[in-house]
């Protein structure tokens, strides 16, 4: 089968992934600007950062046939720091303007502070400037039912963001029928010990149908598994469910979703 | 040809899913049990993690089909107002403030 992952960080991969993602049947991939895993300590990381997946990583898949495309923004760990905010939110543009950018992501809140707000709302503003998709990184565990109000309040009253042209990522049982009942696109994250399980993330699908929904692995430096998007597929198989309908969720989906940005193309 | 989707009949779920869960219902018991014979249980089985853990097993017994988000909402801060910090602070699976509320 094809199959799109729509989040999945391959700077933290080795090339052997490439490889493992190519023979498995996923020849295109969108990776999200994410937290190191350390707080960096200037724009200028940022700028290596954003050379890397504007450049670097598309080159690095292309050798195996896959497509990559990326997400520009700051994420809301980093967020915190208001004065690197307003450094990094700066040279945003710039790295926006490269032919492989979708957009402005993975963007949004984490443990829900004023300073994490404040970054988000500015680079919503970017994201309207600019007619900019948006990938929205909602926060994790206890914090996530909150956090993804308080995104989707913010993103709602700017009449200007259009929330078919936003994806809320990390959605779980608790959140989807608020994202999905306001218009939006949601992703669902297949991480082994702290996210959602293939099993719950067709659970979702059977419970929410096929439409808006776009699941990824999300793929990083933790623990992570760069094919969980096929395994998953594969308990939507076993389940019975037609192809048609896996096709939709693992390909057609997350190509419909990305396809509005014209930057885009399928591998 | 296309052949028609047929979803799964309930005791084909069981069928499917039961080793593995029995299993992971084991590792649930196993941890509860952990925490019980060594030292400190006490002062563990206050916090609020373990609260809000015993709680969500018992959620477990509902009559209902939304236990999982049941169990997502016990585990969640349900208040609304932004945090006036992050610094230093981390997402643990539980919030704390629960308690107060009947969380």
């Amino acid at each position: 089968m094809k199959a799109i992952d729509p989040h999945i960080h391959m700077v933290s991969r080795t090339t052997d992934d490439y490889l493992k993602l190519a023979v498995s049947g996923i020849h295109t991939v969108s990776e999200p600007a994410f937290w190191a895993g350390f707080d960096r300590s200037s724009a200028d990381c940022f700028r290596d950062y954003f050379h890397q997946l504007t450049v670097v990583e598309p080159a690095r898949a292309a050798r195996f046939g896959i497509r990559h495309f990326c997400w520009i923004g700051l994420n809301s760990k980093e967020a915190e720091n208001l004065e690197l905010s307003r450094e990094v939110l700066a040279i945003l543009p710039e790295y926006l303007d490269r032919p492989t950018a979708l957009g402005i992501g993975e963007v949004g809140l984490n443990k829900n502070s004023r300073n994490e707000i404040k970054v988000l709302e500015q680079q919503l503003q970017l994201a309207v400037d600019r007619s900019e998709l948006l990938l929205i990184h909602t926060p994790h565990l206890e914090d996530k039912l909150k956090g993804t109000r308080i995104i989707m309040n913010m993103i709602l009253s700017e009449p200007k963001l259009d929330p078919s042209r936003v994806l809320i990522d990390h959605a779980e049982e608790h959140t989807i029928g608020e994202i999905k009942e306001q218009g939006f696109w949601f992703g669902l994250t297949l991480y082994p010990n702290s996210k959602g399980s293939p099993e719950r993330a067709i659970d979702a699908v059977e419970i929410f149908g096929t439409e808006r929904i776009c699941i990824n692995s999300s793929a990083d430096w933790s623990v992570s598994d760069p094919l969980s998007v096929l395994k998953c597929a594969n308990e939507m198989r076993r389940r019975g469910h037609p192809e048609e309908s896996i096709n939709k969720v693992f390909y057609e989906n997350p190509k419909s979703f990305l396809s509005q940005c014209p930057k885009f193309q399928v591998g | 040809m296309t052949v028609p989707y047929r979803p799964l009949k309930a005791p084909e779920i069981l069928d499917l899913y039961f080793i593995e869960n029995r299993a992971r219902l084991l590792d649930i018991a196993s941890f509860l049990d952990r925490i019980d014979r060594h030292e400190g249980a006490a002062q563990a089985r206050s916090d609020f993690r373990y609260q809000a853990f015993v709680k969500s097993v018992a959620a477990l017994l509902a009559s209902t089909d939304e236990r999982t988000k049941a169990v997502q909402l016990l585990c969640s801060d349900m208040s609304s107002e932004p945090l006036e910090s992050a610094v230093g602070l981390k997402a643990v699976g539980a919030w704390q403030g629960g308690d107060d509320e009947g969380n």
